[in-house]
């Protein structure tokens, strides 16, 4: 049984643009029998948080292409990608690099 | 290497996955923070270095920007503009002997109007934008892409590029800088009080109106984009700007290099995607950031807190077929990662592009598109795209002419050319160059003159037809293309029109008098 933690999203570079203009949300992440882990996290995202437009944030399992994401500022390539386990107050950026967010 | 019991998750099609514990390739002491390229981990501080290391060595290298030589930024608030900001910033107040030299400037141009913003939207963007800009101590401009429409048509005339300097130019301007230890140097001056420039409400309806005229979002991106540099240089001309930097990145130029090709802009690629930009002859061009990957830029604004504002643009929130700008970059962006060597393989590829000069026998030198300016590409031969484009236009045309609307009297049907040359009785007498047996003429209202280079014998009884036939010899092939996805072109700035206009006139007059003039090729005293 994980506990339930808190994580700290940002989002930056015209992605706020699809979660209402809001850059940094805390939320915390109902507990669960396995770890969150960054997979579950874009779907917990993309049902909760997701105000308009999908398919501009998530492609499949995984963010668009295009979109960088970097777990307590390193690039999450670094940390696994999308099976990086989430730990209490990890600080999850999305930064937008395309044209439009 | 398949194995049926283990679930690889598609990590055996990359190479190998650098992992939080690999240590920075560089100082190999701290921890890798980001993953640059195909694999190559860098550690905070080390990125911070070749980040700014790479901005002076593209500089140095190219020796375009001479010390002490004014120079405009163009920030339009996104990632790589403002982090083009910073590095200049940063790169002016080092006391280091690397330190940058010239005198920047900054212009910002507010495009609110192009996507439909509100009055005080656009404010609230540009008092943030306004916030920065003075924090940088530089003189900033605040451009409503409204002053478009008054432009002059000096802009779009060929001018002469200043003369070539010596190789050893650059040199000897840097010595005699260093010997003088810049004292000449002129300071920064207070920036004056801007206040965002009042905006006639008219002009943002006209502005509204010249894109509402676009029929596709390709053309209209296009267009804008035309219009915005012309508003730049036009800036940097009249504030004494030599030189202009721009912000692209490397993935920004490598979607627009694809997209240039899809457009049919294949011979201006060089100068569109270039480090120098010599079009406009006196105001040259620069992209600095071409060597930063939209990734690097991102990474080094997040973690050095670069200011940005992000405005949205005609294709925010589009779908991905909304235009072929946007399907370039969805198709580039979706390649590169899981191939991350895609931007810069196409980025070095425009590295070894150059154009050649056609020259044009009368003089005039290269022959130069009317909106953007790059040499005309469309002597081809017979059977071209271009020729076919022409070829329908003309038999689309003689099945309109039929259902134009009424200016004056028309002289004749667009099928059967009078056999008389009839005269123009154009109410402001602005001159009407029938060239040679062309018959029929025109009576526009309005006096707009009549040139039609065409020998197709038609009549401007339609307003809409004739005037796009008639930009089109002045066009290269691809802003030809987008000015035919114009409904109609009246509603152009007015500088584009009447330099087309004057062109016209020039290139009659030209014909007529074509069996009196010496050729350039003649020998003889």
């Amino acid at each position: 049984m994980a506990a339930s933690i808190a994580i700290h999203l940002e989002f930056g570079g015209g992605a706020e643009l699809l979660f209402n203009g809001v850059k940094k949300h805390h939320v915390t992440l109902p507990s669960q029998s396995e770890p969150w882990d960054v997979k579950q996290l874009l779907v917990w995202i993309q049902r909760n948080l997701l105000k308009e437009r999908p398919e501009l944030f998530v492609q499949g399992d995984s963010v668009r292409p295009g979109i960088l994401v970097l777990i307590n500022d390193a690039d999450w390539e670094l940390m696994g990608e999308l099976d990086y386990q989430l730990q209490d107050q990890d600080n999850v950026v999305f930064i937008s690099t395309l044209h439009g967010g | 290497m398949c194995q049926v019991e283990e679930d690889y998750r598609g990590e055996m099609e990359r190479a190998a996955v650098p992992s939080v514990s690999k240590k920075c390739v560089k100082c190999k002491e701290a921890p890798a923070a980001l993953v640059i390229r195909a694999g190559d981990a860098y550690c905070r501080l080390c990125f911070k270095d070749f980040f700014t290391h790479k901005f002076k060595a593209v500089l140095g290298k190219n020796r375009i920007i001479f010390p002490g030589e004014k120079v405009l930024l163009a920030v339009s608030g996104g990632p790589s503009s403002c982090s083009m900001l910073r590095q200049v910033q940063e790169g002016l107040s080092q006391k280091a002997n690397k330190k940058l030299r010239f005198v920047p400037g900054i212009a910002f141009i507010d495009e609110g109007a192009a996507i439909g913003q509100s009055v005080e939207e656009r404010q609230r963007t540009v008092a943030e934008l306004q916030a920065v800009f003075e924090a940088t101590g530089f003189p900033f401009f605040i451009l409503p892409l409204e002053q478009v429409l008054d432009l002059p048509a000096s802009v779009v005339a060929t001018n002469p590029a200043p003369s070539e300097q010596p190789a050893g130019a650059y040199k000897a301007a840097v010595d005699r800088f260093v010997e003088t230890d810049g004292s000449s140097f002129p300071t920064p001056q207070e920036p004056k009080e801007t206040l965002l420039p009042h905006v006639q409400q008219s002009h943002t309806l006209m502005l509204q109106q010249l894109l509402g005229s676009v029929k596709t979002l390709t053309a209209r991106e296009e267009l804008l984009n035309t219009l915005r540099q012309h508003l730049l240089v036009h800036t940097a001309r009249t504030e004494g700007y030599r030189k202009l930097m721009l912000g692209d990145s490397c993935t920004r130029l490598a979607v627009k290099l694809l997209t240039s090709i899809s457009l049919g802009r294949g011979a201006q690629l060089a100068q569109d995607t270039g480090f120098s930009d010599s079009r406009y002859g006196d105001v040259i061009l620069v992209r600095p950031m071409r060597d930063y990957s939209a990734k690097e830029v991102a990474y080094y604004n997040h973690l050095f807190t670069v200011p940005c504002v992000v405005v949205p643009g005609v294709d925010t929130k589009t779908v991905e077929k909304a235009s072929i700008q946007r399907l370039t970059e969805s198709f580039v962006t979706k390649l590169q990662t899981d191939f991350p060597s895609t931007v810069s393989t196409i980025y070095r590829t425009s590295e070894k592009l150059q154009t050649a000069c056609r020259k044009r026998s009368g003089g005039d030198g290269c022959e130069r598109c009317l909106l953007c300016v790059c040499s005309l590409d469309t002597a081809v031969e017979e059977a071209s795209a271009f020729q076919a484009t022409l070829i329908s236009d003309q038999l689309s045309g003689s099945k309109r002419g039929g259902a134009a609307e009424t200016l004056r009297p028309k002289p004749g049907r667009p099928e059967s050319p009078a056999p008389t040359a009839q005269c123009c009785s154009s109410a402001e007498g602005r001159g009407c160059g029938t060239p040679g047996s062309d018959a029929g003429c025109c009576s526009s209202a309005e006096g707009r003159g009549c040139g039609r280079p065409g020998g197709d014998g038609g009549c401007c009884s339609s307003a809409k037809l004739p005037e796009t036939t008639r930009l089109q010899s002045l066009l290269c092939y691809s802003c030809a293309l987008t000015v035919r996805d114009m409904s109609t072109v009246d509603h152009l700035p007015q500088y584009i029109l009447s330099e087309a206009q004057r062109r016209q006139r020039r290139s009659q007059m030209r014909e007529e008098i074509s069996d009196f003039l010496l050729d350039d090729g003649d020998e003889g005293n």
